[in-house]
Formats: C-alpha cells, sequence, structure tokens
C-alpha cells in the first residue's frame, strides 16, 4: 500500500505570476478550506516536498531557479501548474522576458485553470496529483 | 628511590646534552631516546606500585643538595633582578628579591632546620601525577621535535632558538618530578619556582614585543604566588617547626595553627593555576609555540597548583580557605566557560577552557570531599590528556591550513581528514557523555549536591552549558562537508604525528580503564588521607552503560557501511531557493553575479565578549579572595 | 523482570505513543484554529511516506549523524524506562542531539547550518534546567535512579514544585513548540525553511521523526516520575498530570508568537535561576 496519497507535501513556488493565484493557494490552507484535512503540508523545502505547485509564468531569472527546485526534490514527485499564466504564459504570454507555461521548463502533470484559479480548483488539482504521486510511486516499486 | 632520583636527575642530565648537542638530528634522536627512556621508567615505576600501597619516604637531611637548590636559587634572582632592571619591570626584581630573600634568611639562619627528616615522599597519588607527566610531557616533546622545524620554516621573522627550547622542556619536565615528590617545603617550592621561570622563558621564545610582556605577566603573577608560599613557608617553621607537607596535611583539618599557611599555600596554587584573578598569564601564554602551551595546559605547570590543592584537600573541608578555594575555582569555571563562547582563536578557546576546568578540579579540592576529591583527581588525569591532544592537534592545523582561527577550520574533515578526525576525538573527550572528563564532571555535580554547595550547583550547571555550547560549535565546524575542497596536506608527519595518534590511543585507553586506575591508584589513596575505607563513586552498572556507549559510537560507521546507507542515498546539491550555482558554496544574487557563501557560528560578543565579562569577572575574584582572606586570617589570629 | 518489560514495551510502542501524540497534536491545533484538521493516524501517513520516498543527502556523513542521533535517543529512552540512571539519560541524550546538530552542519547549507547553531543556542539554554531537574530529583527522593525515584513515599513534585514549573517551561523548547520554535518546527510552520531539517529528506527526515516520538515519549515520562510514588492511583494522577501538560503546550503553542533568540536564552537561564535554584535552596532548607 502507497502512503503517499495520504501524505502530500507541497512546495509552493511563485514564478512571475500577478500574486492573485498565490493569494488563492494560501487561501487553501485558511480554515474554510483546510487541505491539511488532507494531509497537505506548504512545507517550503524541496527536499521535503511531494508536489510542486507553481503559479505563474516561467521568465528568464527562474527557469534555472525552478529546475533547481525540481530537481532537488526526492521522487516520486509530481509537478502541477496553477493557473493561466503557469499554464500557458497567460496575458503575459508575449512579454519580452517570459518563456511561457510552466511546462517549457519542467514536465508538468496537473494543469489547473483559471485566472486567478478558484481555491476548490486548486485543491481538486492537488487531489489529481495525488492519485498520480500513488501511481507514480508504484511503478518506482514495482521498478525496483 | 633509584626510580625517583632516575627521573629527576636524567631530564636534566637531556637538557644539558641537547644544550650542547650541534644539529638537528642529533636534538631529534636525543629528546626521542630520552622520551622513551622517561616515559619507560615512569610507567615501570608505575605498574610496579600499581597494586601494592607502600608510601615511602626517601632522602634524610640531604645538606648538599640544600646548599646547592640555594646556589640555583640565588643564580634565578639574580638573573630575575637583572631581567626586571632591564626591561624596567622594578616590581619584578622586587618580588623576586623579597621571597627568595626570605628563604636565604630562613636556610642560613638555620631556621629551616626542623624536626623533618625526609625529603621525598611517594604515594600513589604521587605516582599518577608522575606517570601523567612523564607520559603526556614525552609526548609533547617528541611533539615538539618535528613541530619547531616547520615552525620555523613558516616563521622567519623568529630566531631559531630552539638550542634553548629543548633543553627547557626538560627542566620543566624534571620540576614537575620534583613537586609530586618532595615532600619538604622548600624543596617543593624550589621546583616550583624553577616551573615558574621556565615557563617565562618559554612563553618569551620569539622575543616579539607581546611575548615580552606575557612573560613577564606570567612571571609576576606567579611570583605573587612563590612570595605567599615563601611565607608559609616561613611560617610553618617559624610556629609550626614542620616543614614536611605530609606531617602538615595530617594536622588535620581545622587545626588552627595552620589556617594561615593554608591560605597562602592555597593563593600560591591559585595563581599557578591561573585561577581568576590570576588568569591573564595563562591567556596570554599563547604566543608561544604550540608545544609550550600544550606543556603549561595539559600535563604540567598549571596542574601543579591543583596537585598541591588536592594534597591539602583534607585540611579545605569546612573551612574558609576551603570556602574561597571552592568559590574561585567555580566562579573561575562558569565566567571563563562563558568566555570561551566569544572566541574564535582555537588556542584561546583552549585556553579558556583549561581555566575553566582547572577551576572545576579546584572547587572539588576545595570541597575536601572525598567524592569530591576523586572527581578532581580523575579530571586531571583526562584533562592532561584531552587538552594536550587538543593543543597539538590545533597546532598541527595550524602547520596545514595556515591558521588556528576555528572559523577557518570549516570543513576541515574534507581538507585534512586525518587531523579532524583526531581532533574530534579530543573534543569528545572534553566533554562528551561516555568520554572521560564527563564521568568526573558526573561525580563533581555528586559530590556538590553532597557537600549542600547551592552556589557550586549554580556554577556547574550553567557552566556546563556554555561548555557545551563552545565546544559543541567547535565540532560542527569540523564536520561540515565542504564538497570538491582541495585536500590540504596532513603536516604533521613523524614525531608529531605519532605524538598525536599515541594521545588519541591513550585517550580511548583511559575511557575504558579508568575503573581499574580508579580502584587501585585512587581509591587507596583516598582511603589513605581521608582515614576510612571509601566505596565506588560511579556505580558498576553505569560504568558498563557508558563503556557500552562508548562501543556504540564506534561500531556506528560500521554500522552504517552495513546497512548500505550511503550506497542507496543519491547526493544533491544543497537548498538555496533554488540559487545555488551548484558547488554548495555560491548563489546568484539579485545582479546575476556569483556570490560566495559564508557560514560562520555564533560568537554572541555583546553578551559573553571580553570586553563585557572578563573585567567584571576578575574584579569579583579580587573581591572575593579579598572578603574571604579577611574573614579566615582574622579568625585565625 | 519488569524493567526489561517496560524497556521492551517503550522500544516498541514508544513510537506509537508519540505518533498518536503527534496525531492528536496536530488535530488539537487545528480545532485551535477552527479548521478541522488531518486524521489522528496523519504522522503515520507521513512517516511512511517518507520511508517509501528516493534518499537524498548532501553529504554522506549525514546518514552516519542520523543514524547516531537516533540510535542515542532510543538508547536514553530504554535507560530511563529500564530504571536507570537520569542524570545518565540526560547526559546520552545531550549526545543524540550533538550528533543531531552534527548531522545538519555537516551538509554545510545555508539554512541547516542556521538551524544547527539556533538549536545549540536552544540546548545552551535548557541545559541548566535539565541538569536542575536531575538534582531536584537526587535531593527529594535521594537517587537519581528511575527505579528508586518512582518507589519513593512522597511524589517528588511535592518537595519540587518549581522546578516542576522550570521543567515545563524547557519542555516547550524541547518539543519545538512556539515560542521556542527556533531552530525547526513543526507542521505547517516555515522558520527558515525548516531550520535543523532542510536537509535531510525522505528517509532521513524519517528518522528524525521517529527519533523525535522517542524522544519525546522520554520528555513525557520524566513529566510521570514527577508525580509517581509507591502508591497505585499516583499513576493515573501522574497520567492526568502529563496529558494536561501536553495540552498546555498545545495552547501556548497557538497563542504565542516565535520570540528572538536572545529572548529565548535569557528568560530560560532566569527561570531556571528563579524555579530551579530557588527550589533547591529551599530543598536544603527543609532538609
Amino acid at each position: 500500500m502507497s502512503f503517499a496519497s495520504k501524505s502530500p507535501w507541497l512546495i509552493h513556488y511563485d514564478g512571475s505570476s500577478c500574486n492573485g493565484c498565490d493569494i488563492e493557494v494560501l487561501a487553501c490552507l485558511t480554515p474554510v478550506y483546510d487541505v491539511e484535512r488532507f494531509g497537505v503540508i506548504n512545507t517550503g523545502n524541496p527536499k521535503h516536498a511531494d508536489i510542486f505547485l507553481i503559479t505563474g509564468g516561467i521568465n528568464k531569472q527562474n527557469e534555472e531557479v525552478v529546475k533547481q527546485i525540481y530537481d532537488q526534490m526526492p521522487s516520486p514527485k509530481v509537478v502541477v501548474a496553477v493557473g493561466a499564466c503557469a499554464c500557458n504564459g497567460g496575458i503575459f504570454k508575449e512579454c519580452y522576458n517570459i518563456m511561457g507555461g510552466v511546462d517549457k521548463v519542467l514536465p508538468v502533470d496537473i494543469y489547473v485553470s483559471g485566472c486567478a484559479a478558484r481555491p476548490e480548483a486548486i485543491i481538486d488539482g492537488v487531489v489529481k496529483a495525488v492519485a498520480l504521486l500513488d501511481e507514480k510511486s508504484k511503478s518506482i516499486s514495482q521498478g525496483r | 628511590m633509584y626510580f625517583v632520583s632516575f627521573l629527576l636527575l636524567f631530564p636534566v642530565l637531556t637538557a644539558v646534552l641537547l644544550f650542547f648537542a650541534k644539529g638537528y638530528l642529533a636534538k631529534k634522536i636525543i629528546v626521542i631516546t630520552s622520551s622513551v627512556v622517561i616515559s619507560g621508567m615512569a610507567l615501570i615505576f608505575a605498574t610496579m606500585n600499581f597494586f601494592t600501597l607502600s608510601n615511602r619516604f626517601y632522602i634524610k637531611d640531604a645538606e648538599f643538595v640544600n646548599i646547592l637548590f640555594l646556589i640555583i636559587e640565588f643564580v634565578i634572582m639574580c638573573y630575575l633582578i637583572y631581567l626586571g632592571i632591564r626591561f624596567k619591570k622594578y616590581y619584578v626584581s622586587l618580588l623576586s628579591l623579597v621571597q627568595s630573600g626570605i628563604l636565604f634568611w630562613l636556610e642560613l639562619s638555620g631556621q629551616a632546620k626542623t624536626e623533618h627528616s625526609f625529603n621525598i615522599y611517594i604515594d600513589k597519588f604521587a605516582i599518577i601525577m608522575c606517570s601523567i607527566i612523564a607520559v603526556i610531557g614525552c609526548l609533547i616533546c617528541v611533539y615538539a621535535v618535528g613541530y619547531m622545524k616547520s615552525y620555523h620554516q613558516h616563521h622567519k621573522e623568529y630566531k631559531d632558538r630552539t638550542t634553548l627550547f629543548f633543553p627547557l622542556l626538560f627542566l620543566f619536565i624534571s620540576a614537575m618530578f620534583g613537586i609530586v615528590f618532595s615532600d619538604n617545603l622548600i624543596w617543593l617550592f624550589f621546583f616550583w619556582e624553577i616551573t615558574t621561570f621556565c615557563s617565562f622563558l618559554l612563553i618569551g621564545y620569539t622575543k616579539t614585543k607581546e611575548a615580552v610582556t606575557n612573560s613577564f605577566r606570567a612571571l609576576w603573577m606567579n611570583l605573587i604566588g612563590g612570595l605567599c608560599f615563601a611565607v608559609a613557608i616561613a611560617y610553618c617553621a617559624l610556629k609550626l617547626h614542620t616543614l614536611s607537607l605530609h606531617t602538615i596535611v595530617h594536622m588535620g583539618a581545622g587545626a588552627q595553627a595552620v589556617t594561615i599557611p593554608v591560605f597562602l599555600l592555597c593563593i600560591a596554587c591559585l595563581t599557578k593555576s591561573a585561577q581568576l584573578p590570576f588568569s591573564k598569564w595563562l591567556l596570554g601564554a599563547m604566543v608561544a609555540p604550540t608545544p609550550t602551551s600544550a606543556l603549561l595546559h595539559s600535563a604540567t605547570m598549571v596542574k601543579a597548583g591543583a596537585y598541591l590543592l588536592i594534597r591539602l584537600s583534607p585540611l579545605l573541608a569546612h573551612t574558609v580557605a576551603g570556602a574561597l578555594v571552592t568559590t574561585i575555582g567555580g566562579f573561575t569555571f562558569l565566567a571563563t566557560s562563558l568566555l570561551a563562547i566569544s572566541q574564535s582563536d582555537g588556542k584561546k578557546v583552549l585556553a579558556y577552557s583549561t581555566i575553566a576546568n582547572l577551576g572545576l578540579i579546584i572547587a572539588c579540592a576545595g570541597i575536601g570531599m572525598y567524592e569530591a576529591v576523586w572527581a578532581a583527581m580523575l579530571l586531571i588525569l583526562f584533562h592532561a590528556v584531552s587538552k594536550s591532544l587538543m593543543f597539538l592537534s590545533v597546532g598541527a592545523v595550524e602547520n596545514s591550513i595556515g591558521s588556528r582561527n576555528i572559523e577557518d577550520m570549516h570543513g576541515l574533515i574534507v581538507k585534512v581528514p586525518a587531523l579532524a578526525f583526531v581532533m574530534l576525538i579530543g573534543i569528545a573527550g572534553m566533554f562528551l557523555a561516555p568520554f572521560g572528563m564527563l564521568i568526573s564532571k558526573w561525580a563533581a555535580l555528586k559530590a556538590f549536591i553532597d557537600s549542600n554547595s547551592i552556589l557550586l550547583i549554580i556554577f556547574l550547571v550553567y557552566g556546563s552549558a556554555a561548555t557545551l555550547f563552545y565546544w559543541t560549535k567547535w565540532l560542527s565546524k569540523l564536520v561540515a562537508g565542504v564538497h570538491h575542497s582541495e585536500r590540504k596536506d596532513n603536516q604533521a608527519k613523524g614525531c608529531e604525528w605519532f605524538s598525536l595518534l599515541a594521545h588519541s590511543g591513550i585517550m580511548i585507553f583511559l575511557c575504558l580503564s579508568f575503573p581499574t586506575i580508579s580502584r587501585h591508584l585512587i581509591e587507596p589513596f583516598l582511603s589513605e588521607i581521608f582515614g576510612y575505607k571509601i566505596s565506588s563513586i560511579i556505580g558498576d552498572g553505569n560504568i558498563q552503560i557508558m563503556t557500552f556507549m562508548l562501543c556504540m559510537i564506534f561500531i556506528l560507521p560500521f554500522g552504517i557501511r552495513v546497512l548500505t546507507l550511503d550506497k542507496t542515498s543519491k547526493q544533491k546539491s544543497s537548498y538555496m531557493c533554488g540559487i545555488n550555482t551548484g558547488d554548495d558554496r555560491k548563489f546568484v544574487d539579485s545582479l546575476g553575479e556569483k556570490k560566495k557563501m559564508y557560514l560562520s557560528n555564533w560568537y554572541m560578543e555583546d553578551l559573553f565578549g571580553e570586553k563585557k565579562i572578563l573585567l567584571p569577572s576578575i574584579i569579583i575574584a579580587t573581591v572575593i579572595i579579598v572578603v574571604l582572606l579577611v574573614i579566615g586570617i582574622g579568625g585565625a589570629l | 523482570m519488569i524493567k526489561i518489560v517496560s524497556t521492551v514495551l517503550y522500544l516498541v510502542f514508544a513510537p506509537v505513543f508519540g505518533g498518536l501524540l503527534a496525531g492528536v497534536d496536530r488535530k488539537i491545533t487545528a480545532r485551535m484554529q477552527g479548521r478541522k484538521g488531518p486524521p489522528i493516524l496523519q504522522p503515520f501517513y507521513d512517516i511512511f511516506k517518507l520511508f517509501s520516498k528516493e534518499a537524498i543527502v548532501v553529504d554522506h556523513l549525514q546518514n552516519l549523524f542520523v543514524i547516531g542521533y537516533l540510535v542515542f535517543i532510543i538508547f536514553t529512552g530504554c535507560l530511563f524506562f529500564y530504571g536507570g540512571d537520569l542524570l545518565l539519560a540526560f547526559f546520552a541524550i545531550t549526545l543524540a542531539e550533538i550528533f543531531l546538530i552534527m548531522c545538519a552542519s555537516s551538509a554545510n547549507s545555508a539554512y541547516s547550518s542556521m538551524g544547527s547553531q539556533r538549536e545549540l543556542l536552544q540546548m545552551m539554554a535548557y541545559e541548566p534546567m535539565i541538569l536542575i531537574v536531575a538534582i531536584g530529583f537526587y535531593i527529594a527522593t535521594g537517587s537519581f535512579s528511575v527505579g528508586e525515584i518512582i518507589t519513593s513515599q512522597t511524589s517528588a513534585i511535592a518537595t519540587t514544585p518549581g522546578i516542576f514549573l522550570g521543567y515545563l517551561y524547557i519542555l516547550t523548547i524541547k518539543f519545538r513548540k512556539s515560542p521556542f520554535d527556533l531552530s525547526t518546527s513543526h507542521h505547517a510552520h516555515q522558520e527558515m525553511v525548516k531550520g535543523l531539517t532542510v536537509e535531510l529528506s525522505g528517509r532521513t527526515l524519517g528518522i528524525t521523526e521517529l527519533a523525535h516520538w522517542y524522544e519525546n515519549t522520554f520528555l513525557i515520562g520524566i513529566i510521570a516520575i514527577f508525580i509517581i510514588n509507591a502508591t497505585w492511583w499516583s499513576w493515573i494522577v501522574a497520567l492526568a498530570v502529563c496529558a494536561l501538560a501536553y495540552f498546555m503546550e498545545i495552547l501556548i503553542d497557538n497563542t504565542y508568537a516565535r520570540v528572538k533568540w536572545k529572548v529565548l536564552l535569557n528568560s530560560s537561564w532566569i527561570v531556571a535561576f528563579g524555579l530551579g535554584i530557588l527550589n533547591l535552596l529551599a530543598l536544603y532548607y527543609i532538609k
């Protein structure tokens, strides 16, 4: 039995977002939505995290940062792109410094749409990510 | 008898030989051979007396030796007076003149001819001290052979005065043997003065301005102690009509007659052991080359004061003098432990830690209970080994990485792994659970509680917390794994490396064998001076647990291998908010430049800095001494 | 015989107890904040997940030190539940903590080094009080041995109320609860990322968490021996007091903001003096 789904710890990274999605992500932690019900903890540390939650698009400066954080997460790991910008660059897509959505640099598993993404949508995304986490950890344990 | 004379005379002979030896190789051979001989003889002497208790007196009425001592004393006095005038330190000349004058007057007027007949007294304590001095002292000399050579290669600015240096080391060892063997106070005083004199010359080795100032500071502080000692001798000769330490100790605690000489001897011991307010001389002593510091701090010099106090401890129980010694000792332990927190210079941390540990030893001796004295003796034993090890490894590190600052030892385990391991053993020995010092601290704590001294408990609990802090932060500097660091060459080769390894070996050996040493050497001595059979201090069960812990620590690294944790774990760069440049030591700053990360320890200058604590502690200690002296001597008169 | 049984019970059930305690803690914390909170078994899910994840280290020395930490914490607890010497148990736990600090510094990482320095400061802050606790037991019951302390005629707390309160004070540091969670913290707190444990992940983090559960069980055991005496009902009272004490810790955790290190150091030392030393003085006076 895999416990990955019971204890999804996430790291939240703010790319070049307008902070709208970030506020919604934080809203998920408040009493109203309380994601800790599902064992979700916002760790702020890639080495503890299972889910990489990114808001905002990727620009030239944070490209390396995102890659490094992803690299420092122990597998199995899942990437969730939250909001329109993270999905494909959104309103900033044509900016001189924006490379586009998160999937330009990282293998994104779950896309959560919205501008800003609603807490319900984010939680839904996380739950989907959790299912994926389970699958991944199963395939890892079979691979051993 | 032969052993005693041999141990006293052979180092002197070596010193003379070394003085006339030409070339470095000759010196090396002489030092190594005589070190082997001296420590060998001392160990044979110790094993012969290990199981059987046979206290012996030697050398009756040696008029010839007395005259010889008098002449040497006179020469030293003249030399010191000359130096005092030449360097315009007139108080040194005066102090030297007064104390030697007292002695000459005693001897020449025939007042010193008292009932006493024997000059040398050997018991188990003398044997313990003699083994420590011989083994550790000689290992330091062996280390010095290698060290001084590279020292002068690194420091071209100092003149090579090893012709004087090596003989002084051996003279020092001889004088220390003299101190622990002598029963006649005049003999004891003579050797006492020799150590003062030798330390003065050794500290001033480099002849820089700082060295000269510090050596004179060491001199005048120790001369104050010497003066007290001389007055104590005069008092004993005139009022008590005995100069035998043994007889005086057997007069029993609380005897009105001994109050004043005991007070004076206590002051002498406090200066020798560098307790507050006399601590500054030992802090200054680190300008000298490392072997000197190691010698002064570990087996010799400072231990002389502790030694004499332990001898006197039956007289100190429940007296004002005892209160003086315990209060100063305990206070010194606390104050210097706090001070050590703010220091980053490795040698300085060690110096403060020496003073602190000496404070603990002295506090234990002052309580005058057998548990406390037991703790004090074990502290002397373990402290000698681990402190010597620490000093020598700091010296070796300094030669290898070019600095003795603890901050620069960051990642030593990657740069010079061999030295880092030796240092880890040394630090563990200084304060960690299954290792030596902690056992003694444990016994000390028990003794403090049983003696109902709340003040000492305060000093100990807060002092231990500070001790924990400054040692652990040193440890954590050493083990930092800075990847891809340049491997530095371990400069400790041959003699130095042998000495370091021998120290580590002795350290571990002592941790395992101290129950035996306690049963056969320490407990018989304590039974004898306290006059009743004593039980063991720490239960067998607990000793087994400690040994078990020690074994676990050594098994741990192999256990990791067996579990193959290393193989199954993947190495990644450290977390720096995603802007690690990849080598774990630089990060990308806001301008896109690479910036070096610097990890510093905490020193908390504003809380524990020298500026903040040192002067007030000296003042407080002085006040304590003055007040208790007035109470004590006033009560006796 | 009883000694061996209780040691084995500790070895087996301390993680269960510690884990449940953490679960209850998170639940109560959530309720205090008006949230529903995770299930009681959440800490177990977390730790099983951690052990199933990929093991990442920055330096291989970390493995050695983290195992040392676990081994000596367990050793401490065994010594305590075997009825051994309390002082020796405290020395052993100090050794364990030093392993943890070395583990954090061996990673040579900014956050974890900062965490290790703060942890060291915390150790310095609580060390006097810890020693005073042992001394208090010795004076009150005449022995350092836990076996003898719990079979004494009167509870230790009757003569050591100040020391008991002082112990509760530093327990906040030991449990890594706000306002004293400077070096690393629990749940969702993110002081200095995670301080001490930043560079631990997967298995190594799981080991630290496990060790922490063992440690908590030991620490709560010490609250209990303040109360327990030769009578049977004292055990029930002890249980109630432990529960109340832990609840108070949770309450404090949720009502106070994190303090600066100077406040931590000064206040702990002052508490150790004001409650601990004065209590010892009073003890000497009664005896």
